[in-house]
């Protein structure tokens, strides 16, 4: 596999000054719990998941998640937003290595 | 029809409805057909609305891959999917496009003498015609790849021809799905037929139908194919299962999609 992690969003183009909207995100990611054994070796299989979600607008922290082992493999979350200027919605996860996966989308006001 | 209308509002009128009946025929629209039903209707309210968000269905993830590996050139050849096949999703005549052809398979391959799936027709194509390594079995590459060409086809009816050189075939995986085996000596039909809509501890059954395949399972918190499935139903009655893509299990896939027949292709359809 090319990439660790693939991550998709869906948030409006355009929306209307302080109008409430969806986001959705969606990331590719096994979140190994780090609790399961590998049924061969008997090996504790080290964690690996991502624990930090963070969203931000125009380069302001607007929502961020701390995520911990019992969150499913390939992540689902959605939350709401209002903007009031048009701006770039960025998202940024965070695994256990430090390694981040961000992806942006552009939103429209008017 | 009058006739049930006529029978549920008499009975309404008595106020003895204590319960819904199991199926009424019409209710779950596309998703049954005649006596059969598709998994979804099996599944629960929470798992049904997974699926039906287009975004939220996980599955997407391995469609988008799949998306990505159409077009990427891998082998000697120098070719990718794309390359024969042009625009996945594009409806052309003869080989081009990929809409509508997996409602067709499995299929019966001249060059080879028996049926094939979907896999191993991708892995035909791998290895004669790009000259690249073949996928292997459950691998992401595969079960991407498979996803996103079933996906093509998304809501289209199954239609598996099970006349001529499939036929005898088709009655290996017949008799295949009706022969107990096991310690627990028991067949598919046993519960799948006898038993559907009925609990074996606490999951309901279902019909087992095929047209959801390759299926994002919660509980394998990523797609599987339907041979995966087959394997993980063979060691449930303590049998030994085939390997992935056997003729045994291809033969069974022949009988098993053509049973669904009429049902809509689901793929990516998310089950518990």
């Amino acid at each position: 596999m090319a990439k660790k992690a693939k991550a998709r969003i869906k948030a409006p183009k355009s929306v209307t000054v302080g109008e409430p909207f969806e986001v959705k995100t969606l990331i590719s990611h096994k979140m190994e719990s780090g609790q399961r054994k590998d049924k061969k070796t008997g090996e504790k299989i080290p964690r690996m998941i991502l624990n930090k979600f963070v969203a931000s607008y125009n380069d302001a922290q607007i929502f961020s998640a701390d995520w911990h082992p019992a969150v499913s493999a390939n992540p689902y979350m959605a939350f709401h937003m209002i903007a009031n200027e048009s701006g770039t919605l960025e998202l940024t996860w965070t695994d256990d290595e430090g390694e981040t996966f961000a992806k942006s989308k552009d939103i429209k006001v008017g | 029809m009058l006739h049930r209308l006529f029978i549920l509002s008499g009975v309404a009128a008595l106020g003895l409805v204590a319960m819904p009946p199991a199926s009424v025929a019409g209710e779950w629209g596309a998703y049954e057909v005649g006596d059969i039903r598709s998994g979804y209707t099996y599944a629960a309210e929470e798992t049904r609305a997974i699926q039906d968000d287009e975004f939220g269905n996980p599955g997407f993830i391995w469609v988008d891959y799949g998306e990505e590996l159409w077009s990427d050139v891998d082998g000697a050849a120098g070719k990718s999917c794309e390359s024969c096949h042009g625009d996945a999703s594009a409806m052309k005549d003869g080989v081009s496009g990929m809409k509508g052809v997996a409602t067709k398979y499995p299929v019966f391959s001249e060059s080879m003498g028996k049926p094939i799936n979907i896999e191993q027709q991708i892995n035909n194509c791998r290895v004669n015609n790009m000259e690249a390594d073949p996928y292997k079995w459950e691998s992401k590459e595969m079960l991407s790849m498979t996803t996103y060409v079933k996906y093509q086809s998304h809501g289209m009816p199954v239609n598996v021809d099970i006349s001529g050189a499939i036929a005898p075939f088709y009655e290996k995986g017949k008799n295949f799905y009706y022969k107990r085996r096991g310690q627990l000596d028991m067949a598919c039909s046993n519960c799948h037929v006898d038993n559907a809509g009925n609990m074996i501890r606490a999951n309901l059954l279902s019909q087992g139908m095929a047209n959801g395949f390759p299926t994002y399972r919660l509980k394998w918190q990523k797609p599987g194919s339907l041979h995966r499935r087959f394997r993980g139903c063979n060691k449930q009655v303590r049998a030994k299962p085939y390997a992935n893509g056997s003729d045994e299990y291809v033969n069974l896939e022949v009988f098993l999609t053509h049973r669904s027949n009429g049902l809509p292709i689901e793929t990516p359809a998310v089950r518990n």
